[in-house]
């Protein structure tokens, strides 16, 4: 396999409960403020921390896609009208054409909170849905996709990587193959998952709530917690800008559908398919962002994994103790804060660390690190053994 | 630029379509069509426990993968499955599963709260997931969904793969019948799934066909498929909009075919 070509990336943006904005998420990291707070919920959807982004519900649409109006694309759209994004991408459209512009976003449950809502509103006598339910625009897998598309004016190919928790980092794999096999020249990559009943009533139901906020890496780590992000980066071919994708790698752990491969196959797969793309080795790596969900069972695979591939050389954190695990949405959240690392020389430790587990023998960083960097590995893996890895780094 | 694949193995599951073997006298029209419909046999590649657990689209869409797979073994046996990349596409994903958890989240006395078997059956990848169960490797298998236009959408995405990847892609279509209340905002009249292991066009090379790919600006309709029992089946069923593509297959054609991708459109250039 020869290393592929950089994919600039020439725009980004984020909306999660760390605020509004990648100055706002740097600020966070900095001051190592959470976003976690307690979940308001009752019942079989109740417990735990929640990453909620404010402000969602008083956010409106432009009136001709107002049939897509759900929680997950009005999340996606203030990501859009977020950092410049959608400006950006006007320029790149003007450039490349629009037809030449893919839209490949990953999330996990898309606008189902609508079918949610929709279910409990069934009708009594006969169990339809009501009448208003717009499944297509909402509730369906696309809708996030097709949204984004039609909000952008693009007319390049269009879908939704839905891999669970591994969707919008699988994302920028489906991105760099169309690009690199010459369907678009460049690529509006990222994604959107909400919060909804279903997924914190099922992570729930597989025991994996944290009663307090999401501690990974900790020895004393029991669970995680979920929060809601979008967020968007636009990669080109031959684009200006300092940072790239510089490598990618997938796997699958082909093991079980919601259990870490026990001495972590797929995610070792991953990365190394990553460092071999970008032509790179282990030690040229100075920053891992870790899938680090706060499981017992994740971390300690994940570290199973980085130990096997890059021993303790490489200074190593999760982010989901500040924004939650945000599922589908982890992908594009943590590759914009590699961005923000790799622009800023800020290493985020890891959040809510009293002791790291002992047992693991990665490098965790549990405090900031102040240094310029070149390069970032990032970790997205989800049910079904789905595994990816991004480099980020300078060109 | 133009996409090019081999096609080395074939899998098919819809109403009187059940496997590609058995198929072609119906596609050509050589025999009648009879659109009875049937369910997909257990999938016996799966360990014990996946294969009790695994739900109606994952039955269909590794039925279908599977044989796809043992046709292309059949030619080069050195093809292994274990390392063959995946695509997974369907509009639904495993929506009967979806259905059933919307109903439980819904019911105000389920206060035993959702099945963890029932939940990691919902993701969209579950398909891809027991693929890669069954098969113990390591290889990627991705899933994805464009609604009305998910066939255009994965066969794009796995032509893609197999031209920058250099390497073989197999590529599984499906989308299960869907239960009430979903089926009426949602329609799948029957359950339709088909499979491709696609190959890089390499010269000379044995294979069942060849398809050449561009993505094109502006809308196009489907080309439906020449049969009248086949085209009435097309709008059933999001996967069933590779019909036309499987009967030029069948028929051993040379044929254009266009299919919808939102505001563009897949431009195919099927031959044998």
């Amino acid at each position: 396999m020869t290393a592929m070509p950089p994919l600039a990336i020439t725009a980004a943006s984020l909306v999660s409960a760390l605020g509004r904005g990648k100055a706002a998420t740097l600020a966070a990291l900095r001051a190592r403020r959470g976003g976690l707070a307690p979940n308001p919920a009752t019942g079989i959807a109740g417990g735990g921390f929640i990453g909620r982004v404010a402000g969602i519900e008083r956010h409106r649409l432009a009136p001709p896609l107002a049939a897509f109006t759900c929680r997950n694309n009005l999340l996606l759209d203030l990501a859009l009208a977020t950092d410049g994004f959608a400006d950006a991408v006007a320029h790149a459209a003007a450039r490349h054409g629009p037809a030449r512009i893919g839209v490949i976003l990953g999330t996990s449950t898309s606008g189902i909170a609508s079918g949610e809502d929709a279910y409990r509103a069934r009708d009594p006598a006969t169990g339809a849905l009501p009448e208003n339910f717009d499944f297509a625009h909402t509730h369906d897998f696309f809708s996030a996709a097709r949204f984004v598309q039609a909000a952008l004016g693009l007319a390049g190919p269009a879908f939704v990587v839905s891999t669970a928790c591994a969707s919008s980092a699988r994302a920028f794999i489906d991105a760099a193959q169309l690009i690199a096999a010459g369907v678009i020249d460049a690529a509006v990559v990222g994604g959107a998952d909400t919060l909804c009943r279903m997924t914190l009533a099922g992570f729930a139901a597989l025991g994996l709530i944290a009663p307090g906020p999401c501690r990974p890496a900790d020895a004393a780590r029991d669970g995680l917690s979920i929060g809601e992000a979008a967020g968007f980066m636009l990669l080109e071919r031959d684009g200006d800008s300092a940072f790239a994708l510089l490598g990618y790698g997938e796997s699958s752990d082909g093991h079980h559908m919601s259990a870490p491969h026990p001495e972590a196959l797929g995610a070792i797969a991953a990365m190394r398919d990553a460092l071999r793309r970008a032509d790179l080795a282990a030690d040229d790596i100075d920053y891992i962002n870790l899938h680090g969900t706060g499981t017992i069972a994740n971390d300690a695979s994940e570290d199973r994994a980085i130990a096997a591939v890059f021993g303790d050389r490489v200074p190593a954190s999760s982010t989901k103790g500040f924004t939650g695990h945000t599922l589908g949405a982890a992908g594009i959240v943590e590759a914009v804060i590699a961005l923000l690392v790799l622009e800023n020389g800020l290493l985020p430790g890891g959040l809510n660390i009293a002791r790291v587990d002992p047992a693991f023998r990665a490098q965790v960083l549990s405090a900031n690190l102040e240094r310029p960097i070149s390069r970032v590995l990032s970790n997205s893996f989800g049910f079904g053994g789905a595994n990816g890895s991004l480099i980020f780094g300078r060109q | 630029m133009m996409l090019r694949a081999a096609i080395r193995g074939i899998g098919l599951w819809g109403p009187g379509l059940f496997g590609w073997a058995e198929s072609p006298p119906v596609l050509t029209g050589a025999k009648p069509h009879d659109a009875d419909e049937r369910a997909p046999p257990a999938p016996l590649l799966l360990p014990a426990n996946e294969r009790r657990r695994a739900g109606p689209a994952v039955r269909l869409a590794l039925t279908v993968a599977e044989a796809a797979v043992a046709m292309a073994r059949e030619a080069d046996p050195a093809l292994d499955a274990a390392r063959l990349r995946a695509v997974f596409a369907s509009s639904n994903g495993e929506g009967a599963v979806v259905d059933d958890l919307l109903k439980t989240l819904a019911d105000p006395a389920a206060a035993l709260g959702v099945s963890p078997t029932q939940f990691h059956n919902s993701v969209h990848n579950v398909a891809a997931g027991y693929w890669s169960i069954a098969q113990g490797g390591q290889a990627p298998a991705d899933s994805l969904a464009a609604h009305d236009t998910t066939f255009a959408a994965g066969l794009l995405k796995a032509l893609a793969e197999t031209v920058a990847e250099a390497a073989p892609v197999l590529f599984c279509l499906f989308d299960a019948k869907l239960p009430f209340p979903l089926s009426r905002c949602r329609r799948t009249d029957f359950a339709f799934a088909m499979a491709l292991v696609l190959g890089p066009d390499a010269q000379g090379a044995a294979a069942l066909g060849h398809i050449a790919a561009r993505f094109e600006a502006g809308e196009a309709a489907l080309t439906p498929p020449r049969a009248p029992s086949l085209a009435a089946l097309v709008a059933g069923n999001p996967a069933a909009q590779s019909l036309a593509l499987l009967e030029t297959l069948a028929r051993g054609e040379r044929r254009r075919l266009a299919v919808p991708l939102v505001r563009g459109h897949l431009a195919l250039e099927v031959a044998p």
